[in-house]
């Protein structure tokens, strides 16, 4: 008798499929897979350990580069994890805008994690669908913070400053006519909040045609239908958080069960799925993108009337407003002691979490009373996502693995940090 | 302390009783200390038993204290395990922490059989702390390069690390070699003592 082994097949770490630089080692036993072992830790930068080494704000840029499709939710459970061991009051407003853009790079997140998705099991039209949608999130995210992934908008106290007055527009060049850009210009002439509003407007319908290409599609439904199922029990066994949970059912999110900020202020509903395959997880997603457009929603009408400071008044943490800075004695100490020293926060440990897009998403910090953290560990929920990927995956063929590395919603900036 | 922090606080008291190395309400959280010995089997009753129904294992990493408050201020043991816990059914988390005996050679009982999902968290421990996780079924390094030698999130591993890496045009390959780059410090680390200006500071720094 012939002497039939297993064969094992490198996936990645160039594949794009793959969602970044991973390795996967898939062991075949024809076209089953009998094991798959992801090899990570080839985007590993050791941001908890830079962490320990640079005053509490210095840090907060690394946040955005973790998951850098959706970029100012993670921002915040590390300035929510500094605030709780200052002790500090965060003014009202602020937290709202942080609400606000926290649902809108949920939005961006989704958008990219089933426009890939769909681009990696064939559906191709879907990716260039969301891309549409996510220029305008670009946008936003720009206007306020200046960058368009990498804002660094947050800060322990607050937010850097307030929302812009005026939506920037775009010009006449060689490249766009004057038609063009008048077209262009429409929702942009008002702030951003009015920007923001007619994108609310518009995004249910982008909804819709986002589930007229995948919802009902026949190719969809075959490929993700049953693929990679995860029961309840072990979705908690294997420490499943956010649409992965839900998606089998469970109903919990932080952002209910445990608020933070705003979120027992506002009007959203919760999507659990039944069967807890890849299709379940997708009808989740889409329709929390439908709830956080109704969140968006909620906030700017609440920011639209209720003007105010966005960063607490507190100089020892949060640095003078530069007029004040300019010609005032005490101010300047304040600055120029928070930009070479930093804040001191008091000794002690605290573990931040909130419902990010992926899942949850927490920082554990450690203060010995320095000007710099002690230990930072930052939870991400792809990295135990992924964890699980030798349990979906096994006894699927070898083309579900794709749609279970999909269904993940894994970014390698997430999971190796 | 919040009624539902309190009610878990007297929970694991009446259920865990002398195992309690300490229990520390702070910051509306709270740190549950256990011996080495009893980490296993306090983690299954966390999760089993009716009154406290940890059904998820949220985060474990590894700390190492041994500069913690500044050179030499620091009493106890070197490492810890720091996991935090997480009940859906009941709504509440605990942060459960674990010394390891031994500094010189780290080694704790592993969590795999009564949260799977600690997996991937005890490699990383292990890979940046050198922690041993013992009854872990496939200690392997997992963030870090294949080969790396030294545990790079222990406190007297430098920043900037031992070695780089280089394409060598002659062998035709990456080649490892000593690093080139000085470390520095630019912001140094500050503690300052409790009656810094002559003024006792207050909570919020």
């Amino acid at each position: 008798m012939a002497d039939i082994r297993n064969f094992t097949l490198n996936f990645g770490p160039q594949h794009p499929a793959a969602h970044g630089v991973m390795r996967l080692v898939l062991e075949l036993d024809g076209e089953t897979v009998v094991r798959a072992d992801p090899h990570i830790g080839l985007l590993h930068r050791a941001t908890e350990k830079l962490a320990e080494e640079r005053t509490w704000v210095q840090s907060l840029p690394y946040m955005d580069r973790l998951d850098y499709t959706s970029m100012f939710v993670n921002e915040h459970p590390f300035v929510l994890a500094v605030e709780r061991l200052l002790g500090i009051e965060v003014p009202l407003r602020a937290q709202y805008i942080r609400v606000m853009f926290d649902e809108i790079t949920r939005i961006h997140n989704h958008l990219l994690s089933i426009g890939t998705q769909g681009l990696d099991v064939g559906a191709m039209t879907m990716v260039l669908y969301a891309f549409r949608e996510r220029e305008d999130i670009a946008d936003m995210l720009e206007a306020v913070s200046g960058a368009r992934m990498h804002g660094a908008y947050y800060r322990p106290g607050g937010v850097y400053r307030d929302l812009p007055d005026q939506m920037p527009r775009y010009e006449v060049n060689k490249f766009k006519n004057a038609e063009t850009v008048r077209q262009l210009n429409e929702a942009r002439s008002g702030s951003l909040l009015d920007f923001i509003e007619d994108f609310t407007n518009r995004f249910p319908t982008y909804c819709d045609e986002y589930e007229t290409l995948l919802t009902d599609n026949r190719i969809w439904k075959q490929r993700l239908v049953g693929i990679g199922v995860v029961s309840p029990e072990r979705a908690l066994q294997l420490g499943l958080t956010g649409p992965m949970l839900r998606g089998s059912g469970i109903q919990w999110d932080v952002r209910k069960k445990q608020p933070y900020e705003v979120y027992d202020r506002l009007d959203f509903d919760i999507p659990v799925g039944v069967e807890g395959d890849s299709y379940d997880r997708y009808l989740v997603r889409v329709e929390e993108m439908r709830q956080a457009n109704r969140i968006i929603r909620q906030c700017v009408d609440w920011l639209r009337k209720n003007p105010g400071p966005v960063i607490t008044g507190n100089h020892n943490v949060a640095p003078p407003a530069r007029e004040k800075m300019k010609g005032n004695m005490e101010e300047l100490i304040h600055h120029f002691k928070l930009f070479s020293e930093g804040i001191h926060v008091p000794a002690g440990e605290v573990y931040a979490s909130i419902e990010h897009a992926k899942g949850e998403f927490g920082v554990y910090m450690i203060s010995d009373g320095a000007n710099k953290p002690y230990r930072m560990k930052l939870r991400s929920a792809a990295y135990t996502h992924l964890s699980a990927m030798n349990e979906m995956a096994r006894g699927h063929m070898i083309a579900d693995t794709v749609t279970i590395i999909g269904t993940m919603d894994i970014v390698f900036g997430d999971v190796d940090r | 302390m919040s009624a539902k922090l309190e009610k878990l606080s007297q929970n694991l008291q009446s259920v865990l009783g002398d195992r309690i190395v300490s229990l520390v309400p702070a910051l509306n959280e709270l740190t549950l200390v256990v011996a080495a010995v009893d980490y296993l089997a306090v983690a299954k009753i966390l999760r089993d038993h009716r009154d406290l129904r940890f059904d998820q294992l949220i985060d474990l990493c590894g700390v190492d204290y041994s500069t913690y408050g500044g050179a030499g201020a620091w009493q106890g043991r070197r490492f810890a395990a720091v996991s935090q816990l997480l009940s859906v059914e009941m709504n509440w988390r605990l942060r459960l922490r674990v010394f390891a005996p031994d500094d010189d050679f780290p080694v704790v009982d592993s969590l795999i059989d009564v949260w799977n999902s600690v997996n991937w968290f005890e490699r990383e421990a292990f890979d940046l702390f050198g922690i041993m996780f013992s009854g872990h079924p496939d200690l392997r390094r997992i963030l870090t390069d294949y080969g790396f030698i030294g545990h790079p999130f222990r406190k007297d591993f430098p920043i900037s690390g031992y070695v780089e890496m280089q394409y060598d045009q002659e062998q035709k390959r990456v080649v490892y070699q000593p690093v080139t780059i000085a470390p520095r410090e630019i912001t140094p680390r500050i503690i300052r003592e409790e009656t810094f200006g002559s003024v006792k500071l207050n909570d919020h720094g």
